[in-house]
């Protein structure tokens, strides 16, 4: 689905990605580990087109997407969440998932005027579906609430729910689990798993907490130094020696032998 | 004890021009604020820009009249204003293709547009001074007045008269419908709501699908609207004058951050704020205290807080007292 190609981005004389190489199969959950700084958020900013590589190849299904701009790669289905939650503070969680998709019929100066019924229409289309959406993430309660009130876990499940608007193809998620609680990175991860059965959604995540990968990830990539350091299944990745070394650390293999 | 008389004078000379002028700032800072709001700079050529609209209305007023055609009791220049809003915008699109959106492509960062902005201000200053000339040009044609001093006198046998010119009963009522417009546009339709969602998060309107450059489009339709209405009206009250609109800057700055940058009903808030302070500390209140005053406590002073010539330090105290209480400004503005 994705192939990424040899990608190189340097910040100054920092190789931040040094020429990281990964495939990321359609319908598959991806995960992507590695210690911090091993270029992980870089590389998916470069994947989602926020930076350009100094070198290398992006495809998406055979096309070449190499530094096309966030909001063209939004409409050929690559869609990707932030680390830290982003929103639209002050609009309302259902407005939110409502600016979703772009391009609407009511984004030019002409429909504004002479196009009222179909904005209407559409409008009324996109109220439903966020309702809808905002109930399969279990947080429909919130949906008049200002987006720059609701707790951080609740954004992350709203970043997810941005997803659900469209017919996504690719979504990166950005350690979407980061900073949440239990009980909702169990929400979140079922409805990742959702997505991905009855939608056909194609995942790569970043994340830390193994167990969660260990729960949804197939295959696990593991990057440390800018490239790709082993890739496999998530048990197979906690054995391999250098991933022990490089990113699960000592303590890991000394417990294991013990 | 009159107080009535009393009244009168204060609205003749305060209120009245006050609330014109605020609506001049009002509009001038709403420009301002949408350009810091969705293109994340201060643009210092904003008050050029209201000269370079005011300077094409002026000229198709002319031409206009010239033809014979004039707004009867109106001024000429609301027919012209179309022909300088279209003027102004092309103008503005063709520097944003030209100069503002090289430096969006290299994520320059605020201050260097900051920088990049007095550049084209300096162009426009030249420009506008090249076409139209350094000097005072006045333009307003039709009533001058809605009341005159003297109808209002015998109308109501006072000796205290109260004037209101056309022009700033236009001006207040073309900043009511403009205002009442843009936030029309603003809250209620996709386009509004993309650009407030490009304002609030560029990085997620990225990457919820919203075409960055059409956001940008029509935030300078808008702005060439704004400014071209602002510059328009306050040369109509006033008079046309290149430096006049060059100066006018800083009390629109003042405006748009004393309400909170960003934030357009700030700009509005501050608008007023700045014009009713700026009035009211320089106006000589002697005639009003002395139709308040007893007899025996007339007083020959002025009773001027401060001359005329230093109005734009009033606009800047007030400007410095409210950001020392409320650093984003009275509306939740926002900072870069």
């Amino acid at each position: 689905m994705i192939v990424v190609e040899n990608i190189v981005k340097k910040f100054g004389g920092f190789r931040a990605v040094d020429g990281a190489s990964l495939e990321i199969a359609e319908g598959s959950i991806t995960g992507l580990i590695g210690p911090n700084g091993a270029g992980k958020t870089t590389l998916f900013n470069v994947v989602a087109g926020v930076l350009k590589p100094t070198s290398g190849r992006v495809t998406m299904a055979g096309e070449d997407i190499t530094g096309l701009p966030p909001h063209d790669l939004f409409h050929k289905g690559l869609l990707r969440t932030f680390q830290i939650a982003h929103e639209f503070s002050s609009m309302t969680c259902r407005e939110n998932l409502m600016m979703v998709p772009g391009g609407q019929i009511g984004e030019t100066l002409w429909n504004t005027w002479f196009g009222r019924k179909r904005i209407a229409d559409q409008e009324r289309a996109l109220a439903a579906k966020a309702d809808e959406v905002l109930e399969f993430l279990t947080i429909e309660h919130l949906a008049d609430h200002k987006a720059g009130q609701v707790s951080g876990g609740q954004k992350k499940l709203l970043e997810l729910g941005r997803t659900m608007m469209v017919n996504a193809k690719v979504v990166f998620l950005d350690e979407v689990g980061a900073g949440v609680n239990r009980t909702l990175l169990n929400t979140i991860g079922d409805a990742i798993l959702r997505l991905n059965k009855e939608r056909g959604y194609t995942f790569c995540m970043i994340e830390h907490d193994m167990d969660f990968i260990g729960r949804l990830c197939d295959p696990v990539i593991v990057m440390a130094e800018g490239h790709v350091l082993a890739q496999g299944s998530a048990a197979d990745i906690m054995k391999n020696e250098q991933v022990i070394e490089a990113y699960l650390g000592t303590g890991l293999k000394h417990r294991k032998k013990a | 004890m009159d107080i009535l008389n009393a009244i009168v004078a204060l609205s003749n000379f305060v209120l009245v021009p006050a609330v014109a002028y605020g609506s001049q700032l009002a509009l001038g800072a709403l420009g301002v604020t949408l350009i810091y709001g969705i293109l994340r700079f201060s643009n210092f050529a904003h008050g050029d820009t209201m000269a370079f609209g005011a300077m094409l209305t002026i000229l198709t007023t002319w031409g206009l009249q010239a033809m014979g055609i004039t707004g009867g009791p109106l001024p000429t220049a609301l027919l012209a204003l179309p022909v300088g809003i279209a003027g102004t915008a092309a103008l503005l699109l063709a520097t944003d293709r030209v100069v503002y959106r090289f430096y969006r492509r290299q994520k320059a960062a605020p201050v260097i547009l900051v920088i990049v902005s007095m550049g084209v201000m300096f162009i426009m200053n030249g420009l506008v001074r090249i076409i139209i000339g350094p000097g005072d040009q006045r333009f307003a044609d039709g009533e001058r007045f809605i009341i005159t001093a003297r109808e209002f006198k015998t109308a109501t046998g006072l000796s205290e008269g109260l004037a209101i010119k056309t022009t700033q009963g236009i001006t207040v009522v073309s900043a009511v419908v403009v205002v009442a417009l843009l936030f029309w546009f603003l809250n209620r339709t996709r386009t509004g709501k993309s650009m407030r969602a490009f304002s609030d998060n560029e990085d997620l309107a990225l990457l919820s699908g919203i075409n960055p450059e059409k956001v940008v489009t029509y935030t300078w339709l808008i702005v060439a609207a704004l400014a071209t209405i602002a510059g328009v009206l306050y040369g109509l009250d006033k008079s046309f004058k290149p430096f006049t609109y060059f100066q006018l800057l800083l009390p629109i700055f003042a405006a748009a951050i004393v309400g909170g940058l960003g934030n357009p009903l700030g700009a509005i808030a501050g608008g007023f704020v700045i014009a009713f302070s700026e009035l009211s500390v320089t106006y000589a209140f002697k005639k009003v205290v002395n139709y308040l005053a007893p007899e025996n406590l007339q007083v020959d002073a002025l009773v001027q807080l401060l001359s005329t010539d230093y109005k734009f330090a009033v606009s800047f105290s007030i400007l410095i007292i409210v950001l020392l209480f409320k650093p984003t400004g009275l509306f939740e503005g926002k900072s870069v």
